[in-house]
Order: structure tokens, then C-alpha cells, then sequence
């Protein structure tokens, strides 16, 4: 009986990686009359990177740290300055030209990607040695700090035959087709999905829970933690790199520390906990972003035009679904449950209850995630 | 660099470090009494910024002083009623990232309401006449942030040492649940904590901003976060500590602004803090705390 | 006394949190196959002493050995010196600090007072992660699944466990929702998986009503015999002590106060005094 259900399951995912291989064939069959659509996908495939490697920390580590922007911005530029194509170069470096050592150094976008992420996870390995030691509260002031430090270092002029100072770098080859996007991301949240179900994610799940505990289970405390710290820098690293490859052009000022607003509201929107709600957030934030766009354009009513329509009043809005989630959905979509099929079906089968329940009472809102 | 210059320097570095330590304190304040990185500090010392501007625009400097300490009080007092009390009982996270929130809107709400364009910070005359002191030459600010900043630490001290609502607030930030048990109030304890807080914040800004001449949106942000580690650089939860955290950074800021190194002197407060983390992590007055096993 | 072979060894141990001597000069032994209780009134400083075993706490001053290895030693340093307090007059002595998880892996294990399961993993993982410290993996085979084998027997073993505890038909339960009972002996068995032979249970009978205690005296023995365990606790209920003790070390204000076989103790007009003079409720 088990087994049929799950084979089932199974069959039931199939389908579905078949329809989405489906319509991302559809898509890029006509690029350029989809180049809106596509967009979104991507960026939201790439993010969904960043946002899983953010709530292995987070939430399977119970570390939280800021640092995203700062650790993508190493990956994107280590992509960017190793993979603009040396005849490009002098045209990018136009202002201070470019430093000697790297004028003739391309390398093979796979390798560039992997290097991206070490650096950002050396790095982390660094920072990690005083800040994991303390509470971790400590880790994500520390983090931020890092991240506009790092952004500083960009922007300085003393390294613009590097990064080319404040006029950042552009003539980044991109994505050949949104298949790579999304392997790339696939293969990444596959990684990182199989460490947390391994011994190492369940240790990580054991700091989370009581370190005084996982310490008496022979855990060493800070190891694990940098490990995590460690291994979530670089899949972010990477994500950046991926980040500078769509986006063909990147500057010091792509990587704010709202970047790493956005992620989080990923995450904190997915649930905390959750790898699909990651991967659910990051797809419904990037779009709905999209959607709202309408809110930063004049609105005109029957010749009247809506005075509160203009320009930043879709961040406004945005801040304030980030302040109602983690007011009055904490657990988010998903809470810390994963996505399976037969809690979506439970939940659709409880659906017309639910509804009823709600018009005759207006009870609270449950914390609305799909229970197993 | 003549020596005339260098106390020139020295002047402006305690100046800044005053308005850091307005602010620093406010952090140090609320982390004492909640455990919480008041991530939206910092933006409220922003918009008391905006305050001012839109409080100078029709009224003369000496009503317009009160009234935009008042609504920055009030911001504070209120954010703390709405986006912090309701998650009394949340983890320790889901708090952090209300706070953050804050901030964020705080950010794009300024940015939706006043553009992202800086605004001109209105002059107080008075603030702005220059003093000559042998070769140094200051503006009045420059002279009154530091002591002003020394007598309102030395009041603030008293308020908490003195006084009953001082007593309150020492006994939540030592145990949360039995000051409950004792009687105290814990909300209104709470509230007033912000609400001096966002009052030191208020002046720091003003002080601050009249220097500066401009506010933006993210003025607050990075400032925030530089008080934030003076606070933990002072032992957070301890206001001596705050103050002397605020100085110092604002002094080793001033330094590397005058010796050329200006682009590294937001990072050399990270540095700080790492240096700090790793010597003493409970900095210069904290006090050791041990969990309970 | 005995010639058995000494497992664990605590010197002169002091522990001092500012001006307030929590453990002070305790000096005790447990050997090999014994099962030994420190007794004492609430407050006595029982647990700070588990503390020190475990290296939760580093001592003020004195040394712990565990089967001949010094594992723990320290003496009053800087600002300490001054406010020392302990009678003892300390020595110089090279300072050793194993991390817990150290200590662990030298084959302490231990409960806590008030229970620590990992709360929202299920009893199945709870024992799992006890496994993982000695389990020959590193974070690249363990996420390629190249350390299958190895996974596969930590599971065996987990699963082995749980069945020898009676645990295995809860084993996809979330720990926090089981009952009272079945916590402590969740936990019990959290600290066998991590394959110890030193014992420490830190007051397993709290919160259990006569026949559970009863059930427990008889574990406790089993355990012990089924995986060659010695045993240290601290427990509160009299009835467990005397039945189940080889020796008992009793402790009050920091100090200890009296050492012996269960008769002797019971009989101890200071034990008597220590425990009438606190409370009369020795249960609690």
C-alpha cells in the first residue's frame, strides 16, 4: 500500500518536471517574444540558489547572517573579471585599464562559477572564526558589516584596474538558454538538499535544536557551524556568479544590503525551514515584484489620476508584506515542512472545509502552510 | 600635519563621536532590556532627520526642535507597540527579522515620500556660527555635541540609577520574567526604554545632520550600524561603554579621513569589531553571562 | 575500598562564579562497573560538578581524570587569584580544557536535569545524531551518499538501540511530543548511541511516580550490565539511591560532607541534618 502511493508520488513528480521541461522548451523556442518571461524565471532560479543556501544557515543551522549581498558580489565579480572576453576588456577598463595579471586570463565559465564560490567561502572560513564563536546576533551584524565592506572595497578607486571601480563591469557572456539556468540552480539546491539530509544536515539540525546538547553528542560547536557558514557562502558565491552572468552588467551598487532584504524576505516568505518554500518564495517574490510594477506608474481613474501611484510605492508595498508575514505568518508558506504530494492533496481536500469554517466564524487565519 | 590641524582633527573626531554615542546608547538601551539589534535605530535617527526639515520648513528653530524630537519619540515608542510586542514570545529570529523589516520600510517609505535624492538639512544659526579658539576654528556644533552628549549621559545615568522607572528598567534587562512577577510593568517599562532611546537619537540627529548639511534615505543605515558595534565595543548593555564606543570610533574615523584613507574608514568599524570579538568578546564593560545548564 | 580500576577521578575540584563557591574541594572516585550517587540538598552544587566532568564549565581550581587522562585541570588565574575563595590552597597545576564534545568522544556520556532532546527531530534522528561523531565520513561523501555503508550501519545501530530500549515503535515521533517518561528514557538512550563507558545521569527519576522510579532502578542496573557501563548520578529520590548504589558521595553547600555505602549514609547524623535543615521534602 505504501509502495503504490509512492510510486505514485512519484509518477506525480514526474509529470510535473516534464510540463515545467515543457514550458521552458516553450519559452525558449521564441526567446525573443518571451525575453520578459524568461527573465523573470531566471532571476528567480537564481535567487531560489541564494534563498536555499540562506535557510541552510538559517534555518537548518540556526545561524543568521546577512551577509548574502557581500558574498554574491565576490562571486560576480570573480565570474565577471575572469570571463569578459580578453578582446573586450579595453573597452570595459576604459577609464584606469586593466591591471597586467589579468588582462589575459579567461576561464571557462564552469571553472570561473566554482571559483567564485571558493572565494566567497574562503572568506566566509575567515570571517567565521571570531563571529561563530559568540551568539548570533554578533554574526549578523558582522555579516552586514562585511557585506558594505566588501562593497567599499569594489568601489575603491585603488582597485579599479580590478573591478573597475564605480563603473562596474560589463560585457558579461550570458546564459545560452534558460536550460542552464535552471540545471545550474537544480544542480546547486540538489547539493545542498542532499546535505541536509545527510549526517552532517542532521548535526547541523542538532546545533539548531540545543548546542549544550549537540555538544554532549560529541559535536564540536564551531566546526559545524563553519562548515555550514562555509558551505552556504559558497552556493551564495555561486548564485552571485550566476547573478553577474544574467544580468551582463554588474556595479558595487547591485549588491546593497536590500539584495539581501530581498532574499531574506524569500526565505522568511517560504518559511524558514523549508527548501521548497525557498524555492516557492524566491518564484512568487521575483514575479510578484514584477506584478506590482503597476504600483510605481501613474494610476488615472476616470480622468482622476491616484495620487498614491508613483515611483517606490511598490517597495512600500513590498516592505509591508514582509512586516505582515513575520507579524502574522511567522511560519510562512511553508513553515519547516517540504512540499509533498500528499499534503497538497490533503490540503486541497480540506480546502471546502476550510472555507466554510472561515465564513461562519471569522477565526484567525491558520498558519496556512500544507501539512503532511 | 601642524599641530594646530591635528587638534583641528581631534576636535571633529569628538564631535562625531558624540552622535555616535547618542545613538549607540539608544542600541545599547534596547538590547539591554529585549536582546534585540533594534535593526531600525538607525532609520528612525534618519527620519527625525526628515523631522526637521519639515518641522524648520514653517516654524522657528526653538519650537521646531521639541516638536520633531516629539514625533521621532513617538515613531520609536510606536514601532516598538506594533512590530516588537505582538512577537514577545517569538524566538529570538522572527524578532531580528521584524526589526529589519522596519527598516526596510522606514527606507522605502522615505524614499517613496521624499524621492531618494538628498534633501538640504535646514541651518540653525545659532549651531552654525563659527568659534575661534586660537588657530582652531569650529562651528558652534562642533563644541556643543561633545558636551552635550557628556550631560545627557550623566542624566540618563541618574534617570537609571534614581529613579523608580530606572529601577524598572535595570530589573527587566536582568531577568525579563521575574521583573514581571515582581510587579513591574514590563510594556510600559519597554515603551519608555524606546522612547528615551529614540530621544537621544533625535538629538544625535540633529547634532549630526547640521554637520552634514543633507539627508537621504539610507543616511541612517550604515551610522546604525557603526553605533551599533561602538555598543559592542562598549560591552552592550552598558551606556559608559556605548559613550566611549562612540567616541573612539568617530576619533579612529576622523584619523583615517585625515591621513587619505577615507575609503576604508566605514570598514575600519568592522575591523574594529572583529579585533574587539576576538579579544574580548563581552568588550570593554560588558559583563560575562553564563547560560544556565 | 575497592581494587577495582579507577574510571574517573575528580581532585580537589572548586568551581567559583564570581564570589560564590559553587563546588569546593570536591575530591571523589568512581570505578569501573560501579554505580555511584552524589546526593545533597537542592543548591548543593551537584549538577556544577557534573558540569565540571563534562567540561561545560572549566574548574576554578583542581583536576578531573578520566581512566588515567587528565581531561580537566586548572588553577586560579588573573583576577581569580584574588578572589579565590576555596579551601583549598591551590597548587600550581598545568591547565587542560577539553571542549564537551571532547570529553564525549573519550566515552563520557550524559542526561541533563531538565531534558534536552533535539525537540522537533524525531526519536529516530535524536539517537542518529549520536552517531555521527564517530562515523568515518567527511561532508563530501556524506552528501554524494559514497559513505552509504556507513550510513546504513549507523541506522542499524540507531535502530538496534531504540528496540533495546523499547523505543522502537515511536521512532518517526517528534521527541517533543512524547510523554514525560519516555523523554528521559529517550534520552538515556541518545547517550548510550554515542557509545560511552562512563555514564552520568543527572537526576533521571525527576517527575516520576513510584512505579516508573521502580521501572528505572531496574534499567539502570540493566544498562549498566548490558553495555559494561559505570555510573555516576545525581538523584533526589532516596528509595533509587539506596537500592541501586554501590557507594554515595553526598555534598551541601559545596562541600562534601560524608562518603560511604548506602548504610552508612542513611545512618550519617550530618547527611541527616544536611537534608532536615534544608527541606523537609527531600522528593523535590
Amino acid at each position: 500500500m505504501k509502495n503504490i502511493t509512492k510510486s505514485k508520488n512519484n509518477l506525480y513528480s514526474l509529470g510535473a518536471l516534464v510540463l515545467l521541461l515543457g514550458f521552458l522548451a516553450f519559452l525558449q523556442s521564441d526567446t525573443a517574444g518571451y525575453s520578459y518571461q524568461i527573465s523573470i524565471l531566471e532571476r528567480s532560479a537564481i535567487y531560489a540558489v541564494v534563498a536555499v543556501s540562506m535557510n541552510l544557515l538559517t534555518g537548518f543551522t540556526g545561524l543568521f547572517s546577512l551577509g548574502q549581498a557581500g558574498f554574491m558580489a565576490i562571486g560576480a565579480y570573480i565570474v565577471a573579471i575572469f570571463t569578459i572576453p580578453v578582446e573586450a576588456r579595453a573597452s570595459v577598463y576604459y577609464v584606469s585599464g586593466i591591471s597586467p595579471v589579468l588582462a589575459n586570463i579567461q576561464l571557462p565559465i564552469p571553472v570561473a562559477l566554482l571559483l567564485g564560490g571558493l572565494a566567497s567561502a574562503a572568506l566566509a572560513a575567515l570571517i567565521g572564526i571570531p563571529v561563530l564563536r559568540l551568539k548570533s546576533d554578533y554574526l549578523a551584524i558582522a555579516t552586514l558589516g562585511f557585506s558594505e565592506i566588501i562593497r567599499a572595497f569594489i568601489a575603491a578607486p585603488m582597485f579599479d584596474t580590478i573591478t573597475n571601480g564605480s563603473y562596474g563591469l560589463k560585457n558579461i557572456p550570458g546564459f545560452s538558454s534558460i536550460f542552464t539556468v535552471f540545471g545550474l540552480a537544480a544542480l546547486c539546491i540538489v547539493l545542498m538538499v542532499l546535505l541536509i539530509h545527510s549526517s552532517y544536515g542532521r548535526a547541523f539540525k542538532a546545533i539548531r535544536e540545543d548546542e549544550i546538547a549537540a555538544q554532549s553528542m560529541g559535536l564540536n560547536l564551531f566546526r559545524y557551524k563553519e562548515l555550514s557558514f562555509v558551505i552556504s557562502s559558497f552556493f551564495t558565491g555561486v548564485g552571485g556568479g550566476m547573478l553577474a552572468m544574467f544580468m551582463r552588467s554588474i556595479d558595487s551598487k547591485t549588491f546593497q544590503v536590500s539584495l539581501t532584504y530581498d532574499i531574506l524576505l524569500i526565505v522568511v516568505l517560504g518559511g524558514i525551514g523549508s527548501v521548497t518554500g525557498s524555492v516557492l518564495g524566491a518564484f512568487l517574490v521575483t514575479s510578484g515584484r514584477e506584478l506590482l510594477r503597476f504600483f510605481d506608474d501613474p494610476l488615472v481613474i476616470g480622468g482622476v489620476s491616484i495620487p498614491l501611484f508613483r515611483s517606490g510605492f511598490r517597495m512600500v508595498i513590498f516592505s509591508i508584506l514582509l512586516m505582515v508575514v513575520v507579524l502574522f505568518y511567522r511560519r510562512g508558506i511553508m513553515g519547516d515542512k517540504e512540499f509533498s504530494w500528499d499534503g497538497l492533496f490533503g490540503l486541497i481536500r480540506r480546502l471546502p472545509d476550510r472555507l466554510k469554517k472561515r465564513k461562519t466564524s471569522s477565526a484567525a487565519p491558520g498558519e496556512g502552510g500544507l501539512k503532511q | 600635519m601642524s599641530f594646530t590641524t591635528f587638534l583641528q582633527q581631534c576636535l571633529t573626531g569628538i564631535s562625531l563621536g558624540g552622535a555616535y554615542a547618542l545613538i549607540a546608547i539608544g542600541y545599547t538601551l534596547v538590547y539591554g532590556i529585549l536582546r534585540l539589534i533594534n535593526f531600525a535605530h538607525g532609520d528612525i535617527f534618519m527620519m527625525a532627520g526628515y523631522f526637521m526639515i519639515f518641522a524648520m520648513a514653517s516654524l522657528p528653530w526653538f519650537l521646531a526642535i521639541p516638536v520633531t524630537l516629539l514625533v521621532t519619540v513617538l515613531l520609536g515608542v510606536s514601532i516598538e507597540r506594533v512590530a516588537y510586542r505582538p512577537l514577545r514570545s517569538a524566538p529570538r529570529m522572527s524578532v531580528m527579522i521584524s526589526a529589519i523589516g522596519v527598516s526596510y520600510l522606514l527606507q522605502n517609505l522615505a524614499t517613496y515620500l521624499f524621492t531618494a535624492l538628498p534633501k538640504g538639512y535646514p541651518e540653525i544659526p545659532f549651531l552654525k556660527r563659527i568659534f575661534q579658539i586660537g588657530g582652531l576654528s569650529a562651528s558652534f556644533v562642533t563644541f556643543l555635541t561633545p558636551v552635550l552628549t557628556l550631560v545627557l549621559v550623566y542624566l540618563l545615568i541618574l534617570l537609571i540609577n534614581h529613579t523608580k522607572i530606572g529601577m524598572a528598567m535595570r530589573a527587566v534587562s536582568k531577568d525579563y520574567e521575574t521583573a514581571s512577577l515582581m510587579g513591574i510593568k514590563i510594556n510600559k517599562t519597554i515603551s519608555f526604554t524606546f522612547a528615551v532611546g529614540s530621544l537621544l537619537a533625535g538629538i544625535g540627529s540633529i547634532l549630526y545632520f547640521t554637520d552634514r548639511m543633507t539627508v537621504f534615505p539610507f543616511s541612517g543605515s550604515l551610522p546604525g550600524l557603526k553605533c551599533f558595534v561602538a555598543a559592542v565595543f562598549g560591552g552592550i548593555g552598558s551606556i559608559p561603554g556605548a559613550v566611549i564606543g562612540g567616541f573612539i570610533l568617530g576619533l579612529g574615523e576622523t584619523a583615517l579621513v585625515a591621513m587619505g584613507q577615507s575609503t576604508f574608514s566605514d570598514a575600519f568599524t568592522f575591523i574594529l569589531l572583529i579585533v574587539m570579538l576576538l579579544i574580548r568578546p563581552t568588550g570593554l564593560f560588558g559583563e560575562k553571562t553564563t547560560d544556565k545548564v | 575500598m575497592t581494587d577495582k580500576k579507577n574510571i574517573l577521578h575528580m581532585d580537589q575540584i572548586t568551581m567559583q562564579f564570581g564570589g560564590v563557591v559553587a563546588v569546593n574541594g570536591l575530591t571523589l572516585d568512581v570505578n569501573e562497573h560501579e554505580i555511584v550517587a552524589l546526593i545533597g540538598p537542592n543548591g548543593a552544587g551537584k549538577t556544577t560538578a557534573f558540569n565540571c566532568v563534562t567540561g561545560i564549565y572549566q574548574p576554578t581550581y583542581g583536576s578531573v581524570s578520566f581512566q588515567g587522562e587528565v581531561i580537566l585541570a586548572d588553577t586560579p588565574q588573573g583576577k581569580m587569584r584574588r578572589l579565590y575563595a576555596g579551601d583549598v590552597t591551590p597548587a600550581s597545576l598545568t591547565p587542560v580544557h577539553k571542549t564537551p564534545d571532547q570529553v564525549t568522544k573519550l566515552g563520557i556520556a550524559r542526561t541533563f536535569q531538565n531534558i534536552r532532546l533535539f525537540g522537533n527531530l524525531t526519536v529516530f534522528d535524536n539517537v542518529l545524531i549520536a552517531k555521527h561523531m564517530r562515523a568515518k565520513q567527511n561532508v563530501f561523501s556524506a552528501t554524494l551518499r559514497l559513505n552509504h555503508k556507513e550510513e546504513q550501519r549507523m541506522r542499524d545501530e540507531s535502530m538496534e538501540l531504540l528496540q533495546m530500549q523499547g523505543l522502537a515503535h515511536l521512532k518517526d515521533e517528534i521527541a517533543s511530543s512524547l510523554p514525560y517518561g519516555l523523554q528521559r528514557r529517550l534520552e538515556i538512550a541518545r547517550a548510550l548511541a554515542t557509545n560511552p563507558s562512563l555514564l552520568l545521569l543527572d537526576e533521571p527519576a525527576a517527575g516520576m511516580n513510584p512505579q516508573e522510579t521502580q521501572e528505572l532502578t531496574d534499567f539502570i542496573r540493566q544498562i549498566r550490565d548490558d553495555y559494561h557501563l559505570t555510573i555516576f548520578m545525581i538523584e533526589h529520590h532516596m528509595d533509587l539511591v539506596m537500592q541501586i548504589s554501590d557507594r554515595i558521595y553526598v555534598l551541601d553547600f559545596g562541600k562534601l560532607i560524608a562518603q560511604g555505602v548506602p548504610d552508612e549514609i542513611q545512618n550519617n547524623p550530618k547527611v541527616i541534618e544536611a537534608y532536615l535543615g534544608v527541606s523537609d521534602n527531600v522528593d523535590d
